[in-house]
Order: structure tokens, then sequence, then C-alpha cells
């Protein structure tokens, strides 16, 4: 091993979704919990599940498999809901839950170790990924939580108000 | 020696707006031709303070200016000026540039230094006495060059007898003499009486002081500043080369290490004066009125990020959290053995913790309170400058002034009250010849008075003038095209019309209530914040505006209603009934929009299934509810499945964690834990008239008369 | 020990300057907002200075200096005002009233530590 270089490790956890292993940094993994019935929110994107109450803070509730247009699976009692925070664009933290398939493991990344995805062949846009690493002889996609929670519809838009007629 | 200031610095700007207010409202407070030595004093003090925590942080355009309103303020107050309208303008200009100049120098920022100069001249012109003296800013910079050489200089200090009265003991004067340079003492006991005629307060003794040193004149005579009044005192030089040690026959020399011994009288002070009779001073204490002042006039305007409450707030919640803490060991205690003969202490202490919950969120809510004074307290001021621009005579009521509300609703209420009192000067209370004519006092009455009423505080604007010019609304309102004028309108149906956008009885535009934008933004202004406005008026009489406002924004009283599965949350006030739906009243309207005929009014149904796109739900009319809610002055029929209870809920925000979502206000959490949606109406309509697509599908749905 | 000293003004900027300079400086201070106030704390303590401001509500400075004097405890104790004025009728008045000394508004710490040194060893 090269001493030379400061290779600075850190901690992921990874979830599985489809087929495919993701991996997200778990200092930023809040909680993880069970699937609780959400309330709808109306003319959001059928991503958008709804907001549940976490202890007393409404949080909403993200499909990961419908924002990456995968096939929609029912929620039941095997669904897993990953409580993360998320830093928009402005500096503001938000708290959201991502809907996946399930969690995996914990594994030591280091950052030389996170390769830059190649520009096909994801059913993601490359936008949200922040790279391919092979842990234990598999590939896990490196997501960039911040960019995929802060896109398109997600997207704060600052100085609305409708109010204004 | 360095000491971090800035801290000191902000207390100083806070201190000096809150004396800006004393003063103000002092001013406002003085009544013409009558001296009131408490108020004056009120005023000049302000000045003052202003001026001396301005010199610590060299804000030398503050002092200059601060000792010129001091100068003429201390005329005042020794009554070489009468008081009058002048004089009351003047000083409240005054304090006008002296906020300007300190919020400018708050910010480090430029402020006008043309104004600042007219009133300071006007100041300086308005003083009796001819000559003004700048004041010294810092005395330390008038130096007098002096070549530092070594000097001899020889002091002769003679004290008078009751020197030590003032506290100046003359060893201290000596210490500070010889950190100058080298010292001799030389004490004179001669004037020392017989020991049986000795006053032990009186000092007998003189010195004779020989100090080498480079120190000028003025640094020597700095030390004896105090006590320059109370002695002889001579100071000579004498040149360093012709340094000669003048040590006469009949004098002790003694080094001033040890002038403790030649100096007794000190040590014997302390047992006699305690065998003098003890003159108790009567000390009457009185509550501090200046306290108060500066708690009424806490700044509301600065810090509106934090806010400052009682303490007695405080003491009541811990007081409850220790109830709660009570209960819930009680509970604690009932479930560790349960059987069913305990179901009737587990009921008692379930209520008991829901009583405790119900009086923490009372009392948590209460702390966002503050009393309405904080916006009322503007008023005197602005009602006295409008009242002499318009050329009228206004005398202001403030009531209820400690009725509390939420620190958002105070807020967001300032700017329309200020709206609604300009208007009543501006429009409703007359000249006073005018008033004079119609036999009333000359003296017109505002009146602005708070008070709660179930549940909502509700604020008055009320004044004793002319009141609405009907005929004038009646003409306007056929100009603009609103009513025809054939159609025959009750007088309250008609003022609905003054809440129109674009409505201006004023023939001329007055720079005081401005034009025809006011009333619509002032409604929509306390709609938003989920209160309503009314108005009544009698010709010749006056009018008066009550607005109505919810308590808090944090807390809302809500009805639940179903839709499929899901359940909305509607604001009670904006709710104007519920009723069934027969079919044979429904209408459809361009073919898009269906439209319900109630009474009078066309208000177009919106089915909230279809809005939501929620599955299972009722879809034939019959079926379900029809609730006729109003936002924004319109009326909207929300198709729901049915009603569920009323209560009061909690308001979350679901901008924390999400973003806005149009016709959705917030959200709560209900009993069984579960998101509830609050519903907006005002954003509901938008959102309906967009998809509908058809911006003019509601011509009739608006509230033209209610 | 410390000299303990009782400094008085309304004005809280001034007293908490007066206080951060001479806590800094190892004094003993202790604070009042009035002449009342000032006079109830030194019945109640002994202090070795006294520095009032002036002009005050309830109890101005000249007459607490007045009322300060007529107390054993106080009548040869160092009592020094914070002035504005530099009138030197104003200066008689203090003297006249049994003040110490003066302090002339503004002061820089220095000034201020300069002034005290005058009056306590």
């Amino acid at each position: 091993m090269n001493n030379d270089i400061i290779d600075i490790s850190n901690k992921y956890l990874t979830f599985v979704l489809a087929t495919e292993e993701y991996a997200i940094d778990i200092l930023r993994v809040q909680e993880i919990k069970g699937w609780s019935k959400v309330t709808q929110i109306p003319n959001t994107p059928n991503y958008v599940c709804g907001v549940i109450n976490l202890r007393g803070t409404i949080v909403p509730i993200v499909d990961l498999r419908l924002r990456f247009n995968l096939d929609y699976q029912e929620y039941g009692s095997m669904t897993v809901v990953v409580v993360v925070n998320v830093i928009s664009q402005n500096g503001k933290e938000r708290i959201m839950g991502i809907v996946v398939d399930g969690v995996s493991d914990v594994y030591d990344v280091t950052e030389t170790e996170i390769k830059p995805p190649p520009d096909f062949g994801s059913v993601i846009s490359t936008e949200f990924v922040k790279g391919l690493a092979t842990v234990s002889d598999k590939m896990v996609i490196v997501l960039d939580i911040d960019k995929l929670l802060n896109s398109d519809e997600l997207a704060i838009i600052d100085g609305l108000s409708q109010s204004e007629i | 020696m360095t000491i971090d200031l800035t801290q000191v610095r902000g207390l100083f700007f806070e201190e000096s707006f809150e004396n800006l207010d004393i003063m103000e409202s002092s001013l406002l407070d003085l009544e013409i031709g009558n001296f009131n030595e408490e108020l004056i004093n009120n005023i000049f003090r302000a000045a003052h303070s202003i001026k001396g925590g301005a010199g610590i942080f060299q804000l030398e355009d503050i002092v200059t200016f601060a000792h010129n309103a001091e100068t003429f303020l201390d005329e005042v107050r020794d009554r070489k000026h009468s008081i009058d309208q002048t004089l009351i303008d003047l000083l409240l200009r005054t304090g006008d540039i002296l906020r300007m100049m300190l919020l400018a120098s708050k910010d480090n920022n430029e402020y006008d230094t043309q104004l600042v100069q007219a009133c300071q001249n006007e100041l300086k012109q308005a003083l009796t006495k001819e000559i003004i003296e700048t004041p010294e800013i810092i005395s330390s910079e008038e130096i007098i060059v002096e070549p530092e050489v070594l000097r001899q200089w020889h002091i002769e200090f003679k004290p008078d007898l009751p020197i030590l009265k003032t506290g100046n003991d003359p060893i201290n004067l000596f210490r500070e003499l010889k950190e100058l340079g080298e010292l001799t003492v030389i004490a004179n006991t001669d004037a020392i009486p017989n020991f049986a005629d000795i006053d032990p307060q009186s000092c007998y003794l003189s010195w004779e002081l020989i100090l080498q040193s480079k120190a000028s004149r003025a640094d020597i005579e700095e030390i004896f500043e105090w006590v320059i009044d109370e002695c002889e005192l001579n100071i000579t030089v004498n040149n360093l080369e012709n340094l000669e040690s003048p040590t006469s026959e009949n004098l002790k020399s003694i080094e001033v290490s040890e002038v403790e011994t030649t100096e007794p009288i000190p040590e014997i002070i302390a047992p006699m004066v305690s065998q003098d009779i003890v003159v108790e001073p009567t000390v009457e204490i009185h509550k501090e009125p200046s306290d108060d002042i500066v708690n009424k006039h806490v700044n509301i305007q600065g810090n509106t990020n934090s806010i400052r409450v009682g303490i007695d707030k405080i003491d009541n919640l811990i007081n409850i959290v220790g109830e709660l803490v009570i209960t819930q060991s009680m509970l604690d205690q009932i479930g560790e053995n349960f059987d069913n003969s305990d179901i009737i202490q587990l009921r008692d202490g379930l209520s008991q913790l829901e009583r405790n919950t119900r009086e923490l969120q009372e009392n948590v809510m209460r702390i966002r309170m503050l009393p309405i004074s904080f916006s009322f307290n503007r008023f005197p001021r602005l009602v006295h400058d409008l009242s002499s621009q318009l050329g009228k005579k206004v005398e202001l009521i403030l009531s209820g002034e400690s009725t509390e509300l939420d620190k958002t609703v105070l807020e967001k209420m300032s700017d329309p009250l200020v709206h609604l009192v300009r208007n009543s000067l501006d429009h409703g209370i007359e000249l006073p010849e005018q008033r004079k004519q119609a036999g009333k006092p000359e003296i017109g009455q505002l009146h602005l008075n708070a008070f709660h009423q179930s549940g909502n505080i509700v604020i008055q604007i009320s004044d004793d003038g002319a009141g609405f010019d009907i005929e004038k609304i009646r003409a306007k309102a056929i100009q603009k095209g609103w009513i025809t004028p054939e159609e025959n309108l009750v007088n309250e149906q008609l003022y609905e019309f003054i809440f129109q956008p674009g409505f201006s009885t004023s023939e001329e535009i007055s720079d005081v209530s401005g034009r025809g934008v006011g009333m619509d933004v002032v409604r929509r202004n306390i709609r938003d914040l989920g209160g309503s406005i009314e108005v009544k008026s009698e010709t010749g009489k006056g009018s008066k505006f009550s607005i109505r406002l919810p308590l808090t924004l944090a807390i809302l009283d809500g009805q639940l209603v179903r839709v499929g599965k899901e359940i909305f949350v509607l604001p009670l006030l904006s709710i104007m009934e519920s009723l069934r739906i027969q079919t044979k009243l429904v209408n459809s309207f361009t073919g898009t929009v269906e439209i319900y005929k109630l009474r009078d009014d066309y208000i177009p149904i919106l089915r909230l299934y279809k809005l939501f796109d929620i599955k299972n739900t009722a879809t034939k009319l019959e079926q379900g509810l029809l609730v006729i809610a109003e936002g924004d002055g319109q009326k909207i029929g929300l198709f729901v499945d049915e009603l569920l209870s009323q209560q009061q809920i909690v308001i979350k925000n679901l901008e924390n964690n999400y973003k806005k979502v149009q016709g959705v206000s917030g959200a709560t959490i209900l009993g069984n834990g579960n998101v509830a949606l609050i519903l907006d109406i005002t954003g509901l309509i938008q959102l309906f008239r967009n998809q509908t697509k058809s911006p003019s599908y509601l011509p009739l749905g608006a509230t033209r008369y209610e | 020990m410390a000299h303990k000293i009782l400094i008085c003004d309304d004005s809280v900027s001034i007293r908490q300057m007066l206080a951060l300079t001479l806590n800094d400086a190892k004094y003993n201070v202790t604070e009042s907002k009035n002449g009342m106030q000032a006079l109830e704390l030194a019945n109640q303590h002994n202090f070795d200075l006294i520095i009032t401001d002036v002009n005050m509500p309830l109890l101005d400075g000249l007459s607490l200096v007045g009322k300060l004097r007529i107390l054993p405890e106080y009548r040869f104790k160092p009592i020094l005002l914070l002035t504005t004025e530099t009138d030197p009728k104003k200066k008689k008045q203090a003297k006249a009233a049994g003040a110490t000394g003066w302090i002339i508004k503004p002061f820089d710490p220095d000034k201020l530590l300069a002034a005290i040194r005058k009056v306590l060893r």
C-alpha cells in the first residue's frame, strides 16, 4: 500500500434496487425504518410518495425505483425507507426518506477507489452518480444524494409565492 | 489597554434607539403651554445619554449634534422656552435626525449631512444664548508641545482644612506625582493646633514637594485638578543646571514611602467617626418609571428572529412540565402491575395527562405572544405628524394595548394598521372648521382598540369623522362598471367596494393615504393571516373598521374532511357553510365548470378528488357534501365525501423538508399519528382556475357583496 | 483584596463599558442604574470607590453624593462623577456637593483607570 497518499476512507451504506447495488455516504443516513402509511401530496410527480410523520416532523418520501424509472413495486412489510439528510443548493438541510428494496451492507470505501462512471449502460442518469466502486468483488454505484434529491421537481424554488395575484 | 467594545457598541445602539423612543413618546405626551418637568427631563436625559455613549465610540458627528440638542434642551429645562408646537416639532425632528445618524453609524453607512446641518442650525438659532460651545471630544488631543527635558519642579501645596471631606487624600496625589519622577515630600506641621482643639476631620498639614521630572506643567496640574479650588497651590520650575535642594531648617524631609507616619489623620478618623450619630437617610423606593418605559419600547424591528419572553411565562412552563413529570410517574406506576381494577386510575391518569398536554401547548404558544402596544406605540407620532400636515386636530385614544397576539401576526399587521389610520386621518376626520360647522368638537377622535373575543383578537380603528360618502362610492362603482346605475344596493354592500382593487374616492391624489392601492391590499394581508375585516360607517358620525385575526399562526381551528381515504383540514375561518347538494340547483357553465345556485349566489363546484386525483371517492354530487368556502373574496364549493370533526390543529410546515405546494398551506399530525394536509382556499381556487384553463370562468363567483 | 467599586449610570452601555474596564483591571465591580439604587447598595456594602453619572432618573448624581457624604462609611470615601460638562460652574457644583473628582465623558479605559488610581491605592 502506498502510504504517501493520504487516502480518506469513508463508510458507505449500500442498498439494493432491482438488480443493482447502490451506496450512499453513511454520515448522511439518519435512520432506517419500515414502510408506514404516507399522506399523498397532490400534483407531485409519481416518485414522490407523500409525507410521513417522523416524530413530529413532516418528511417527504421518494420512491427511488420510480425516480429511476424502474418498475413499480408494491409497498409492504419488506419495504425499507432510508431517512437521509440532504443539503440543497442554498445550503438548507432537509430530511427526506427514500424507498429502496432492501438495505445490504456497510463498506469502507476510499476516495481513490471510486472511479468515474462510464457514460452509458446505467438505468439512471450519471449526473446523480458520484462513481463506481468495487467492494468484495461486487460493483456498487455510489450516489450523490444531494444532487439526486435536489433535482427536477424536488428542487427548492426560491421566492415562489402563490399569494401574489 | 484594549477591551473588546464591540459588544458594548451593540448595546449602545440598542439603548440609544430605546432612548429615542422615550424621547419621542415624551415629546408627544407634552401638552402645549404646559411645562412638564418629568417629561422634559426624560427628553433631556435621552439626548444626554446618546451624547455620552457616542463619545465612547468616537461617533463625533453624533456627539456634536447631540450636544447642540442638549444645549437647547438645557435651556428648555431652565424654562427659557415656552412649550409650543414649533418646539415639539423641532425636537421630534431632532430625534429623527439622531435616529438616522445612529442607524447609519451602526451599519457604517452614509447619511444625509445636509439634513443634519439644517437641523443643527435650527437648534442653534432657537437658543436664547448667543454662543454655543462645541464639546471637548478628546481633551488629551490638545497637546502643548513642550520639550521633554528633566526639570525640577517646586510645588507648594496647602490644602484647605475640609479637603478630606471630598474624599481627596493628599497621599494619593503624592503617589501620582511620584509616578512622574523623583519626589521629595516635605510636610509642614506648623498649623496643627493643640490636641484638644483638633478637629479629626480636618487637614492641618501643608506640603512642599520637589519633583525631578520630564513632566510638563499640565501633567502636574492635572494631578491637582480635583483639588485646585480647595487648596493653595504654587508650582514653580527650576532649571536642572542650578539644581540645588532647598532644605530650610524648620522643615522635615521625608521620603514619600514613609509619608503615612506624618499623616496620622485617617487612622484617628475611623474610631471617632463610628461614635458619631448615624444619620439615617430617608430613602423612598419608587418603582422605576424609566424601566417601564424601556420595557414598553423594546425594539422589535431590529431583532426579528429573537423574542423577549417574560420570566413568568417561563416559570409557568416549568410548573407544567413538573406536573407532566408527576403524571408520567403515576402512569408508570399503574402500568407496572396492571390489573383490571386499576382501570379507573388509568383513566384518571390519562385525563390528567391530557390536561397537562393542553396546558403545555397553550403555554408554549403564549411564548410567541406579544402585547399589541408594540404596534400601537408608533401611532402617537404618526398621528401627530399627519394631523399637523393635514391641518387637522386629532386626539388619539389607545386602549387594550396589553392585548397579546402572535409575534408574526403582529409584525404582519403593522402596515395594514398604518394604512387604516392614515385613511381615517385623511378621509375620515374633517378639518376643524368643517367639524365646527357640523356641530362637532374641533378636535376629532381616533380610537385604536384591541381585545380578545372567542379565540380571536379584534382590532378596531374608529373615528368620529364624516363617515363614508355613500354617493361617491356609488358613483365610483358605476364608473368602474361594477354596478349599473339602476342597481339598488344597501350601504353595507357599497362599503365592500372600497376593498376592490383600483378604488379610491379621494378626488385628488393625496400623499397621505396614497391612491387606490390600499384597502384591497389591506384586506389581502389580513386574509393571508387567516383573518377578516369589516367596516361600519354612519354619515356624519364616523366609521369603524374591525379586524378579526387568529391569535396565533401556529394553531388553527380546523374542519377535517374526508375525500376517499385521504383526510384534509380546512381552516374553519374560511368555511361559510356546508350543505347537501340538491342536484337541481347545479348548472353547467361554458361546459367546463359546474355552478351551484345558493340563494342569490352562483358558486363554482370544485371536486377535490378530481383536482387531487384521488381514487375511490364519491363521484355523484348527491353522495357527498358541498363545503362553501371563501378565499380572497371568492366563494367556492368544495365537493368532499364527508365532514369529520372540528379540532384545533398545530400547523407544520411542508417547506422545511419539501417545498411549497399550491393549494396546500401546511400539514398537521392527527391524533392517530398520520399526516393531514391543510388546504389553502385561495391557492385551490387558483389551481382550479389554471386546470380549467378558463380564466374567466368565475365571473359570478366573485363576491361583490357579502 | 480587590477594591470594591460601585458604578452608577442609567445607560446600560456606559455601565457595561465601565464594568468591562474595571473588571479587566481586577477591581470588584457592582453596578447600579440610578441614584436610588446606588444609595441602597452603598448602605448594604462598604465600597472603596463610587463612580456615578450626574444626570439620572430618580436621584441624580449630585444628590447622591450629598446623601452618601452623610453616611459615616462614606464621609471620606472617594466619589467620582461621570460628566460630559466641561463647564467650570458644573465642576464647582460637583465639589460643593462633596465629590472627590470627575471623569469627563467620553473617556477611554486608560484615562478611567488613571483617574481611579488617583483615589485608590
